[in-house]
């Protein structure tokens, strides 16, 4: 259990850079909704998951957070990457490839030969 | 990078942690908002939208949780509630809470102060560039120890030596500046030195140059570099001084350059530095034979001394072999490092003093546990109710030593201030502590005060945390308050501890009853002369004005004169130097009636000069022979005189009167001194065994030989009053002599016991301290014990055991713990004390006196401790007693 939860978080960071990346400033709400339905509606994020990530994101000051209004006139908090936060999303993506790319050597059937 | 950063985020987030609560629970609000609002779009009931929400949303209260938990330092603020809470309990007997801090701080105090001057003196290292790669060299006999090396040995070294950059010899010697523009005359300590000290040593000149080669050869112009605080004291600062001349025993010196003001080799006593060649008479510079020169030498790098100095030993044989026979010519070299060469000789009572102050701070440490163990026995139940609520024991024991540490913090802080008046106190008061100028609390010691009160309060708080915080809850919470056995663990383990104390202390003890013994045997050594009521007083007769020995002699008489003639005077006399103030220079001396000496071997005897009245002035008896005449003066001057050793070693079977000694100075091949007298044996250091010694009248007034006087006054009644007249006959014959050292014969014996002194009344006020805190050790345990046991005692007196017997009782369970501890600290004293024996002086490291002195002092204290509470348990009303049951 405590084993998945750990790559669970380091990938849930990776998430969350990519989707600010690609979608620009977003509030909590926003974000988690888009995460699952990339997925597919293959992941569940509740917030008591995600607001850990994010606040850790922001300590790391790879993400920043302002208190605006949201597009149906409600007041939320967004945030957004910063070029800190760019540079985490490249390195964590290039890492983050290699290591499936491995994995996925051994995995495949000629691998084994 | 990030980590950083994010600590950072995290500990401003846990200072202001109630903003970000706030704005997180808006945060969460809005989502939950949104989400409703989804769900609304998606034709959901406004209840059945909100429902939905908060179950996607997890627990409100757990998201917080675990919000809080990631965004703040969790520990941090637990250690805070800890600190809060320690504080709190401490606030509430603040009796105890300044006593347990002030004890703490003496403590910590004392011992920051010792590792101060530890560090700055025998640790740091010298203050000049690679000091490890400086040695001291010492010339070496066979059989004898090291020895001051002759100009002549030194440089053949210079020549031979392949492991050493380069190397400089030095002497200490002394010049009479004249008074000047309005200044007095003043004596200066000074060195000589060949040119290359500085650059041995790595420094150089702040002002002007330094000694060239040209300087220091025979003949050359007159040069001087003065030391910083000559210069500021003397010149004001003014660097016109540079070039000008000063007047150094009436011959002008042009001075060249000034040192650092952080130049203080060897001590700050010397003022200024002349050339070697310049001071030291042409025949002595090439002499093998004359051993008085303190050679420095700077290794090459990569060269250990052991290489280098085989090197130079192996040279010095050469010496030997080719020279032997014709004077006393030494075999080796030894070298050591230019620090321990410094400093060796404080090693000992230093660390002697640190492990008494380390000593001192175990036992306050120990106390603490004590005290805090017994306040733990008394909150117990609290323990029990909050591990019954869920407190872990790990967060029970952290906050029971936050609350030690507390008091250790405070004593630490209030001992940083003691051990800075400490070291101020310790560098001022010991005399002849060497560097003692270069001591001064910095952040190592800060870092060590921060260690030692770290250790402490952990040592001090653990052992009663663990004690408090385990155990059966549920007993606990049965027991009664006054249970009759229910603490007998802790009880036993305060004993212990106790124990422990009362062994310290009795280390403690005999090491400073060893230490204060042997200063009082310092203090009884008998000089073998009278030491009330005689001033002394130093001037040197040197220069052109003092070049023939009718002008020494004219002086000297005319002075001794004036002085016999004033009102209260007894009696003064003339010597070089008087008995206790040192060894000074010994001489080579034959006796012409003996058959000749083997082959390389020498005798030598300690050189005094003394005019007709010196003996009777300082009561040195005479045993047989006469003392020297009035007329024994000028060229009329072959007469000696030596003393009961001389004619104990030299003369063993004979008598010596009548016989001559054979000593070479006007000449190569030496002149006869008929012996004339012997006379009683004097110390020339108090902690020394006699020595031979050999006086010739000092009224021969050969230049270099008989201008260095000591003027000894002896009168009936206080003697300091003769001090300023004495001076101003001085002045009237000569007003640029200065005089120096006007000491009674009491503080120069007083100064060569001084550090004894020291290091023994500092030992044994350690000693009395600790002993106070094992008494209120025992007083404490013992108090507690017996109101733990008014109901037990109230039912051995019901049932009728007599008064004297709970007494009795009561005093053997407080005195066992005593008893214990001092059998143990016996033991360790016996296995420790040899540790101490090199700063013994007649004293054996297992003195029986010392030892019993210590066990009676120590019974005598645990009883006093004891008797109270004892008394008080004997008190006890049966009746009241059972009642309040």
């Amino acid at each position: 259990m405590a084993n998945k939860t750990e790559v669970w978080l380091g990938t849930l960071s990776l998430l969350v850079l990519r989707t600010l990346a690609t979608m620009g400033p977003q509030h909590g709400y926003g974000l988690a909704r888009r995460i699952e339905q990339i997925s597919g509606d293959q992941l569940s994020l509740n917030y008591g998951t995600l607001y850990p990530a994010l606040l850790k994101l922001e300590q790391e000051g790879a993400i920043t957070s302002e208190w605006g209004v949201s597009d149906n006139n409600r007041k939320a908090k967004f945030y957004r990457l910063t070029r800190t936060g760019r540079r985490q999303l490249e390195r964590q993506t290039h890492d983050w490839q290699q290591a499936t790319a491995i994995v996925a050597r051994f995995l495949s059937p000629s691998g084994e030969g | 990078m990030l980590k950083l950063r994010r600590l950072w985020m995290r500990l401003r987030a846990t200072i202001g942690s109630s903003h970000c609560d706030r704005d997180f629970g808006d945060e969460l609000e809005s989502i939950l908002q949104m989400h409703v609002d989804d769900n609304l779009r998606r034709g959901m009931t406004p209840e059945e939208a909100r429902r939905q929400a908060h179950i996607r949303l997890g627990g409100v209260e757990q998201v917080q949780q675990i919000a809080r938990d990631s965004r703040g330092l969790p520990w941090l603020e637990v250690v805070g509630r800890d600190l809060r809470y320690g504080a709190r309990t401490l606030l509430r007997t603040p009796g105890f809470t300044v006593v347990a801090m002030l004890v703490m701080a003496i403590g910590i105090g004392a011992s920051v102060s010792l590792f101060t001057v530890i560090h700055s003196v025998l640790l740091r290292p010298l203050p000049f560039p690679h000091p490890d790669r400086l040695v001291a060299i010492y010339s070496q006999d066979a059989a004898s120890s090291r020895n001051t090396v002759a100009p002549g040995d030194f440089y053949d070294w210079q020549n031979a030596s392949q492991g050493y950059e380069q190397m400089a010899i030095w002497r200490w010697t002394g010049f009479n500046m004249s008074a000047s523009d309005g200044q007095l005359p003043e004596f200066l300590n000074a060195g000589t030195c060949s040119w290359k000290l500085f650059s041995t040593l790595g420094v150089s000149t702040v002002l002007g140059r330094s000694f060239t080669p040209a300087d220091d050869s025979f003949g050359a112009a007159r040069t001087a570099i003065l030391s910083w605080s000559l210069f500021e004291r003397r010149f004001n600062h003014d660097p016109a001084v540079l070039g000008n001349a000063v007047r150094l025993n009436g011959q002008l010196y042009t001075v060249v350059g000034v040192l650092p003001d952080w130049f203080q080799y060897p001590n700050p006593k010397i003022q200024l530095w002349v050339p070697w060649q310049i001071e030291i008479p042409p025949v002595i510079q090439l002499s093998h034979y004359d051993h008085i020169g303190y050679v420095v030498g700077r290794l090459k790098p990569d060269i250990p001394s052991t290489v280098a100095i085989q090197e130079l030993s192996a040279a010095q044989h050469q010496i030997y072999l080719r020279l032997n026979g014709t004077g006393p010519v030494k075999q080796g070299a030894v070298a050591t490092s230019l620090l321990e060469d410094l400093v060796g000789e404080v090693k000992t009572p230093l660390y002697v003093l640190l492990s008494a102050v380390v000593c001192l701070l175990f036992i306050a440490a120990l106390n603490l546990s004590n005290l805090l163990v017994a306040r733990s026995a008394a909150r117990r139940r609290e323990m029990a109710i909050r591990t019954a609520l869920g407190s872990s024991r790990l967060c029970l024991i952290r906050q029971q030593l936050t609350e030690s540490l507390l008091i250790c913090m405070g004593g630490g802080i209030v001992g940083l201030f003691l051990a800075t008046a400490g070291t101020r106190w310790l560098t001022t008061h010991w005399g002849g502590l060497p560097r003692a100028y270069s001591v001064h609390l910095d952040s190592m010691a800060v870092a060590f005060a921060l260690g030692i009160t770290v250790t402490a309060g952990v040592l001090a708080g653990l052992l009663p945390a663990i004690s408090a915080s385990g155990g059966n809850v549920f007993s606990a919470l049965q027991e009664n308050l006054r249970g009759l056995g229910g603490s007998a663990a802790r009880t036993s383990m305060r004993k212990a501890l106790l124990t422990g104390e009362v062994a310290l202390t009795v280390v403690l003890l005999v090491a400073a009853g060893l230490l204060f013994r042997s200063f009082l045997r310092l203090r009884a050594v008998d000089l073998g002369c009278t030491t009330r009521n005689v001033l002394t007083m130093n001037y040197f007769l040197r220069g052109d004005k003092y070049s023939k020995p009718e002008q020494i002699v004219n002086f000297d008489t005319e002075l001794l004169e004036k002085v016999r003639h004033t009102p209260g005077v007894e009696a003064a006399g003339l010597t070089n130097v008087v008995p206790g103030d040192g060894y000074y220079g010994d001489h080579e001396f034959w006796v012409p009636e003996h058959p000749p000496q083997p082959l390389g071997e020498h005798h030598f005897a300690a050189y005094r000069t003394a005019d007709p009245d010196y003996f009777s002035t300082l009561q040195i008896p005479l045993v047989r022979g006469r003392f020297f005449s009035e007329n024994e003066r000028l060229e009329h001057d072959k007469y000696a005189i030596v003393n009961q050793e001389f004619v104990r070693q030299f003369f063993p079977a004979e008598d010596p009167i009548g016989k001559h000694l054979r000593v070479a100075w006007r000449t190569q091949q030496g002149e006869n001194y008929e012996l004339i007298g012997v006379v009683g044996d004097t110390s020339y250091q108090i902690d020394r065994p006699a020595r031979p010694m050999m006086w010739f009248p000092i009224l021969a007034g050969i230049p270099g030989n008989s201008g260095d006087s000591v003027l000894v006054v002896r009168s009936a009644k206080d003697v300091m009053a003769f001090a300023t007249p004495v001076q101003k006959m001085i002045a009237s014959l000569d007003p640029d002599l200065p005089v120096k050292n006007i000491l009674k014969m009491e503080q120069i014996v007083g100064e060569s016991t001084a550090n004894s002194s020291f290091t023994a009344t500092l030992v044994l006020s350690f000693a009395g301290l600790s002993l106070l805190l094992a008494a209120v050790g025992l007083y404490g345990v013992l108090s507690y014990l017996v109101t733990q046991r008014t109901p037990e005692i109230g039912i051995r007196m019901a049932l009728g055991a007599e008064r004297e017997r709970v007494l009795c009782l009561m005093l053997v369970d407080g005195l066992r713990p005593a008893l214990v501890g001092l059998s143990l600290g016996m033991a360790a004293s016996v296995a420790i004390t040899r540790l101490i024996r090199s700063v013994l002086y007649a004293t054996s490291p297992l003195d029986a006196t010392v030892f019993c002195l210590v066990i009676v002092t120590l019974l005598l204290s645990s009883i006093a401790a004891c008797l109270v509470p004892a008394w008080r348990a004997s008190r006890i009303d049966p009746m009241h007693a059972l009642r309040s049951e």
